[in-house]
């Protein structure tokens, strides 16, 4: 049994950190840290110096553009990148899209796309749930007829992510009514600019429209924009899931966050002389919280072992996906209580880059009841954590 | 043992009860929270006329009769709406403050006005190192030949923005901890030295920053003796709290019977979400929560309105919001889950209920500091 990194792994550990504090911009970095609102074209800017160092897609096949790390480097990489608080890169087009993409789509699709997703030319995001079709996926009703050398779209897809910025979006579509729901679906791409789409915003509970529900309404997509076969949709579906699940647990970020929550805590007066470091309760949760993500992120370096010995990501990884949000979740609870009074304020402005009038509250902590309200998002989409706990019931426990 | 309402608080509890129906609908609200002022005049003066401004007030003030239990009535149902009119801020604390501190002159100059639905008032108690601590008071309050002059910085003081006058909680003498030199002083919201940083809270309800900069006050600006105001400002603040706990029983109600009839009527692998097991389980406990909060909220009501000892009193204060602190994270959490997506959106009320709730929670010391202010009674 062996946790510890080899020596060429430590030397990689450095190369990342080096990387990180030479390319990772300023003044990105001062937006993170403090809270500030980030907009398309700084997720943009460093996906493209990413791109250069060849580190935009550690997890495709080194012939599409991957970085051909062992396991233990992806995950090296993952975890310098959130300790220092760089964004990943936009899941939609790097994640979600491109493994179908090159797993299933043709020759013709794959030099078409990909390049794109990989120098972050497009913006993807992504059509899969709709109003009456949550959890229960497999029963949405967007539809795709055949016509001539399209397909025409009819349906509205929902929880879609910054769709205002995308220029691509990737659908479920149902083209068979007649069969399982499961065996009637097929995965189309679509341009956004083609007639008949619109987006309506949908403001979350930070006062953020960070969704859409997107209409389809008679939108004709060439047939050439289905990938694999039609009616296989749900199957690579499932495989776009797996890989959305990879760095669910969010370990590095939660790392980053109870550090930062740390530091904070010793710097909060308790309201009697001391520090909130001195109060018991709190450092006891902030103690459990340590503690959960330390097994959670032994819980997903087993799961990274497991698959550095060429087994598949199993079902536990539904582990990771429920722990990580939960730690998340907890962690969050403990900003706003650290915040106290100063979590009340909503003062969106203050987190827009430029603002200059009088900060509310100590610095980012300030947003604190925003980022627990949002975050309750975490529990809920990619599979809710009841569909997680469905999943070990049935593919773990036999039940 | 009777559990039930007088007459009286029958009546009470119906009238509020058919306002907040019939008029206080989510979209209402809404655009209240909109709209400049944050909360509709009409509405106040409707509170007024229909005499629930005098709630929180004892007879000899004018008042109803200023009962724990006539509060929680009113402010259950309050909670049901999640209305937003500043009737904590200006009747329950401020006006408590007035009417426990007050000398004749200033009950006569401004209780009447309260109770008329003609006066908005703020109590700026709060600092940003104070937390909770109701005896960490930096402001201070120096003596001049003519009154006093105040200094400090108050953080999130609700109904701020509103106020006509504000009632700032400042140190008359001693050091920063000291329970003695603690004072209260009546300043107009539009004196010299005192600027706000008005803002919305999460929940909806205003709130201000406030800034006081040298500002001069006559000496009868004092509300009661000079650096006794303690023991006064934490029996209002117990009164306070138990009105938001109650408050929240009434949102919890709602959030609970909302998820419920959701949980009835949306569809998933062709059955209502409801005959889960696995939702039923959570569902209940949300209702074991929501009827344990509710029963302690009754007992600090009760104890309130006894002859308990002030030890009691605030104990059972403390207990109340303990309890609810854990059933406002239980419930407003769950609510929110077994909703899906739909409830972290505005659109839904949901998300708004847990909003409010979660606001409450921070209010006037948190589950975890009223935990341990009950352990240390």
């Amino acid at each position: 049994m062996n946790a510890d990194f080899t020596a060429e792994e430590l030397e990689f550990q450095k190369e990342v950190q080096d990387f990180l504090k030479a390319e990772f911009p300023q003044d990105i970095k001062h937006k993170v840290d403090n809270g500030i609102k980030l907009e398309k074209d700084d997720f943009v800017r460093w996906q493209k110096i990413l791109y250069k160092k060849g580190w935009v897609a550690p997890n495709w096949p080194e012939e599409y553009g991957g970085t051909g790390w062992s396991p233990t480097q992806k995950y090296i990489f993952a975890l310098e990148m959130g300790l220092y608080g760089a964004m990943e890169p936009v899941a939609f087009g790097v994640k979600m899209v491109a493994p179908v993409i090159y797993s299933y789509g043709n020759e013709e699709q794959k030099k078409r796309f990909l390049p794109d997703i990989l120098q972050s030319n497009v913006w993807w995001c992504q059509g899969y749930s709709e109003p009456n079709a949550g959890s229960d996926l497999a029963s949405l009703k967007t539809t795709a007829v055949r016509e001539g050398d399209h397909y025409i779209v009819n349906g509205t897809k929902t929880w879609n992510t910054l769709g205002q910025y995308a220029d691509w979006i990737f659908c479920l579509v149902r083209t068979d009514n007649t069969v399982k729901k499961q065996e009637g679906i097929s995965f189309l791409l679509i341009d956004m600019k083609t007639p008949g789409i619109k987006l309506s915003p949908i403001v979350l509970l930070d006062g953020e429209p960070e969704v859409n529900e997107v209409h389809f309404d008679n939108v004709k997509v060439p047939v050439e924009n289905l990938v694999g076969e039609e009616n296989k949709g749900w199957t690579y579906a499932k495989v776009l899931l797996t890989h959305e699940r990879t760095n669910i647990a969010q370990v590095p970020n939660s790392k980053l966050k109870l550090q930062k929550l740390r530091k904070l805590a010793a710097s909060t007066p308790d309201g009697f002389g001391g520090t909130l470091l001195d109060n018991p309760v709190f450092i006891k949760k902030l103690a459990e919280a340590e503690i959960q993500v330390q097994a959670l992120e032994f819980a997903e370096l087993r799961t990274l072992a497991a698959v550095s010995v060429g087994k598949a990501p199993g079902p536990e990884s539904s582990i990771l996906k429920i722990v990580g949000t939960e730690a998340t979740q907890f962690i969050d609870e403990l900003y706003m209580e650290v915040a106290a009074y100063h979590s009340l304020p909503h003062v969106p402005e203050q987190f827009t880059e430029g603002f200059d009038g009088e900060h509310v509250g100590n610095g980012s902590l300030a947003a604190s009841a925003n980022t627990y309200f949002n975050n309750r998002k975490k529990s809920i989409y990619g599979g809710s954590n009841e569909i997680q706990k469905n999943i070990i019931s049935k593919a773990v426990l036999g039940l | 043992m009777d559990f039930s309402y007088s007459d009286e608080q029958q009546m009470l509890q119906d009238s509020v009860q058919k306002f907040v129906k019939g008029q206080y609908d989510f979209d209402t609200r809404k655009k209240l929270i909109e709209s400049d002022r944050g909360f509709s005049e009409d509405y106040w003066n409707l509170f007024a006329e229909l005499g629930w401004l005098t709630v929180p007030f004892n007879e000899e003030d004018g008042g109803f009769g200023g009962s724990a239990v006539d509060l929680m009535v009113v402010m259950e149902e309050f909670g049901k709406g999640m209305v937003v009119e500043p009737f904590l801020a200006t009747a329950v604390l401020s006006g408590g403050l007035i009417s426990e501190l007050g000398n004749e002159a200033q009950k006569q100059a401004l209780l009447g006005a309260i109770m008329e639905g003609k006066l908005q008032l703020a109590t700026a108690y709060a600092e940003a190192d104070s937390r909770y601590n109701l005896a960490s008071v930096a402001t201070t309050a120096s003596k001049s030949a003519d009154g006093y002059v105040l200094s400090g910085d108050k953080v999130v003081v609700f109904n701020g923005p509103a106020a006509d006058k504000l009632l700032v909680v400042a140190r008359t003498s001693g050091d920063k901890f000291d329970r003695d030199g603690i004072s209260v002083f009546i300043v107009d919201a539009d004196a010299a030295g005192v600027s706000a940083r008005a803002y919305t809270a999460v929940d909806g309800h205003r709130a201000a920053e406030l800034h006081l900069n040298d500002v001069k006050v006559p000496a009868d600006a004092l509300l009661g003796a000079e650096g006794k105001a303690l023991p006064a400002l934490e029996r209002v603040v117990d009164r306070v709290t138990l009105a938001v706990s109650a408050e929240a029983v009434g949102a919890l109600a709602c959030l609970l019977q909302k998820t419920v009839e959701y949980a009835k009527t949306r569809k998933q692998f062709g059955v209502a979400i409801g005959t889960f097991q696995a939702l039923q389980h959570r569902m209940a406990d949300m209702f074991v929560e929501c009827e344990l909060a509710r029963s302690i909220v009754i007992m600090a009501a009760m104890k309130l309105d006894s002859s308990a000892t002030a030890a009691d009193k605030t104990k059972a204060v403390a207990a109340a919001k303990s309890r609810v602190g854990r059933a406002m994270r239980l419930v407003g959490q769950e609510a929110v889950q077994i909703h899906g997506g739909i409830a972290v959106t505005d659109e839904l009320d949901v998300g708004h209920y847990f909003k409010r709730v979660t606001t409450i929670e921070h209010l006037f010391g948190d589950t975890d500091y009223q935990t341990m202010r009950y352990a240390a009674l």
